[in-house]
């Protein structure tokens, strides 16, 4: 019993390290910088990285099985496209085109899924192929950027849900929040999710203890582009305009937070809570350096870089001793 | 003929010249104006060269069974440095001025290729991940090394490298011939070749049978990170320019399409570098086509994702194994069903 509880705890390390890292950066942000410490400030981190909290969500699910997803930033900017396009050009209703976007998504997921299962290609070139498919689709629609008036959108971009304390949230970051929960309880509380984790732990296993491989791979995949989907439909309210070249490199984010959040990239461990940490991380990255003003954006990519080579070679010390 | 690796990749390369020889009837003509060689196939080539380099290195990373997300940021980070010298020399001009730009170039491609190999086979990160670190990471530095600015440099020697001409033919084309001649004289006619493969093949029986696996690794990364670097001296001299934010982007994966489609396996263990000059020439041909026949250019992306998502079936087993089965039971239509059920199991 003792060296369950061991291994458990080891399995939560990049977890804690992550937590600290977090108190640390808010601390150091509190005391360097004025205005620093406020709960808007937080509330902002979640309200600025909404969208790329919902596609990290999607993204755990596929990293936890040991695949990975390239194509989410291009299905979020597909979503932005489509959405912009319908409702400016067509003045379809946001209550349809929203679940038409969330029904694309998650059928390109799925097709992404199928494939990848089917053929047993690997993950990485199944989506990257979605990755071009959707960038080019966007352009196929538009090659300029569309931006967006329907007064239904910008009730949503502008709209504030007062909290306590003169604080606010957008609606944005409450279908965030919910997601990010409805996700916990389907990972750690349903068959679905103990499926993905031991999918992720070993193939052969799940196969042999007679688990629905191929049903958890394809899910895994339609879940992952219904979030990018759902995110590019909350990085309209963002940006409230549809452009191919939206959310370039979201990808690379996504897998950053996730990987910053603890979950092994080679599948079978992991959190949800980690993801949001992860998320926490990178936005809280952004945050110092525009409180900093002197730094430039680039420090961000190089920051990220760093933590990414941070936490990597921590999973390796994690596993290599797990394994010994 | 239709069994020889290299048929199919040349075949798609031919039909897609000749197809554009309906849209521009002198798509052929090659001509000689002041000198130099111009033609819609030397602009193929000329721009197709940097393309080459980089898939080259791929091809061998590739062939180990790893992969380089990173050159994207390498070929960036190399043009920036360069430029970034030259401008600052006291005689951008000079010949030694150059050379010096471009050791300096190549020597930082030899750490950075240094640090990925080392994590992949020391540290034993999985390739992908070790090389994302310096794909976003690397991207950064280039814009800090350009502070976030376009560096424009006017130095003659330097715009040899990838918008001059030599003999009449344009010097980037020459370099990018002579590094991969030199590839191959070093992969086919030294055992080097066969060790890349057997590591790609199995590395654990590789190193138990002798081979120094770790360092092969190691190798192939910094080949490749050597190899992007020269793509981004070319990129940035044929501009005159570096811009840290977009030199290369996306770069990594047309090489990796153009090694797929080149007939080289993901899954590593076998390598084709003429398939990988071909898949790029492939690659380079679909962008100038679309081009000529005026389809916006954004759209290309469209037409890759079809290309690898063809290349890829077509080289997975299952859907062969499909194919086949749909073809040979489709005059008889007896064959015992539960067949594809056993083979999915087994898979």
């Amino acid at each position: 019993m003792n060296t369950t509880l061991t291994a458990r705890l080891r399995g939560q390390v990049p977890l804690l390290v992550t937590s600290v890292l977090l108190v640390a950066m808010f601390s150091v942000g509190s005391i360097q910088y004025e205005g620093f410490f406020s709960g808007q400030v937080l509330l902002n981190l979640l309200i600025d990285n909404a969208f790329l909290l919902v596609v990290a969500v999607g993204m755990t699910f596929v990293i936890l099985t040991g695949g990975i997803d390239l194509s989410v930033g291009a299905v979020v900017a597909l979503s932005t496209m489509v959405s912009a396009w319908l409702v400016e050009k067509h003045h379809w209703p946001i209550l349809v085109v929203i679940p038409l976007v969330l029904a694309i998504g998650t059928g390109l997921g799925w097709a992404m899924g199928w494939v990848v299962h089917t053929f047993e290609i690997q993950p990485f070139i199944v989506t990257l192929a979605g990755m071009f498919l959707a960038r080019g689709l966007c352009y196929t629609i538009s090659v300029e950027s569309v931006s967006i008036t329907d007064p239904s959108y910008t009730a949503m971009a502008q709209t504030r849900i007062p909290l306590p304390g003169g604080t606010f949230l957008s609606p944005s970051a409450v279908i965030a929040v919910l997601v990010a929960a409805a996700a916990f309880l389907v990972l750690h509380h349903t068959r679905f999710g103990r499926n993905v984790y031991a999918l992720g732990g070993s193939e052969q296993s799940a196969l042999l203890m007679g688990l629905p491989v191929a049903r958890t791979r394809i899910t895994v995949y339609a879940i992952s582009g219904f979030c990018s989907a759902l995110g590019g439909v909350l990085l309209t309210f963002y940006m409230l305009s549809g452009y191919g070249l939206h959310a370039v490199g979201l990808e690379l984010d996504a897998i950053a937070a996730v990987v910053i959040g603890g979950t092994l990239l080679t599948g079978g461990s992991g959190y949800l809570v980690g993801t949001v940490l992860g998320v926490a991380v990178l936005g809280l990255i952004q945050t110092v350096i525009s409180f900093q003003g002197t730094l430039s954006s680039w420090w961000t990519r190089i920051v990220i870089g760093a933590l990414l080579f941070l936490f990597i070679v921590l999973q390796r010390l994690i596993t290599a001793r797990r394994h010994t | 003929m239709t069994k020889h690796r290299l048929f199919w990749p040349a075949a798609v390369l031919v039909a897609m010249l000749l197809a554009n020889l309906l849209f521009t009837p002198n798509f052929f003509a090659v001509h000689t104006k002041e000198g130099h060689l111009y033609g819609s196939l030397i602009d193929i080539l000329h721009f197709g060269a940097p393309l080459i380099l980089v898939s080259l290195g791929m091809t061998l990373v590739i062939a180990t069974g790893g992969i380089d997300l990173s050159v994207g940021s390498t070929v960036a980070i190399a043009g920036a440095l360069a430029c970034l010298y030259i401008s600052e020399a006291s005689d951008p001009g000079s010949v030694s001025t150059v050379l010096v730009a471009v050791a300096l170039a190549l020597a930082v491609a030899l750490v950075l290729g240094a640090v990925n190999g080392l994590l992949v086979s020391r540290i034993g990160v999985q390739p992908i991940v070790a090389t994302l670190i310096l794909m976003v990471a690397g991207r950064g530095v280039a814009q800090l090394i350009t502070d976030g600015q376009i560096i424009t440099v006017t130095s003659d020697p330097y715009r040899l490298i990838g918008g001059g001409y030599w003999l009449t033919v344009p010097f980037s084309v020459l370099l990018a011939g002579a590094m991969v001649g030199l590839t191959l004289l070093l992969t086919r006619s030294t055992a080097l070749g066969l060790l890349l493969e057997s590591v790609g093949g199995n590395p654990v029986a590789s190193r138990l049978v002798g081979i120094r696996a770790h360092r092969l690794t190691t190798l192939v990364y910094v080949a490749s990170a050597v190899c992007a670097a020269v793509a981004g001296l070319m990129i940035s001299s044929n501009v005159s320019a570096a811009d840290g934010n977009n030199a290369g982007l996306w770069i990594e994966l047309d090489a990796i399409l153009a090694v797929v489609i080149g007939g080289t396996s993901l899954n590593g263990g076998r390598f084709s570098i003429g398939g990988t000059v071909l898949g790029a020439l492939v690659i380079q041909t679909l962008s100038t086509t679309i081009y000529t026949i005026g389809i916006p250019p954004e759209t290309t992306l469209v037409f890759k994702a079809a290309v690898v998502i063809t290349v890829c079936l077509i080289q997975s087993p299952q859907f062969r194994a499909k194919a086949t089965r749909r073809r040979t039971t489709a005059p008889g239509g007896q064959q015992p069903k539960p067949a594809s059920a056993d083979s999915k199991v087994s898979a």
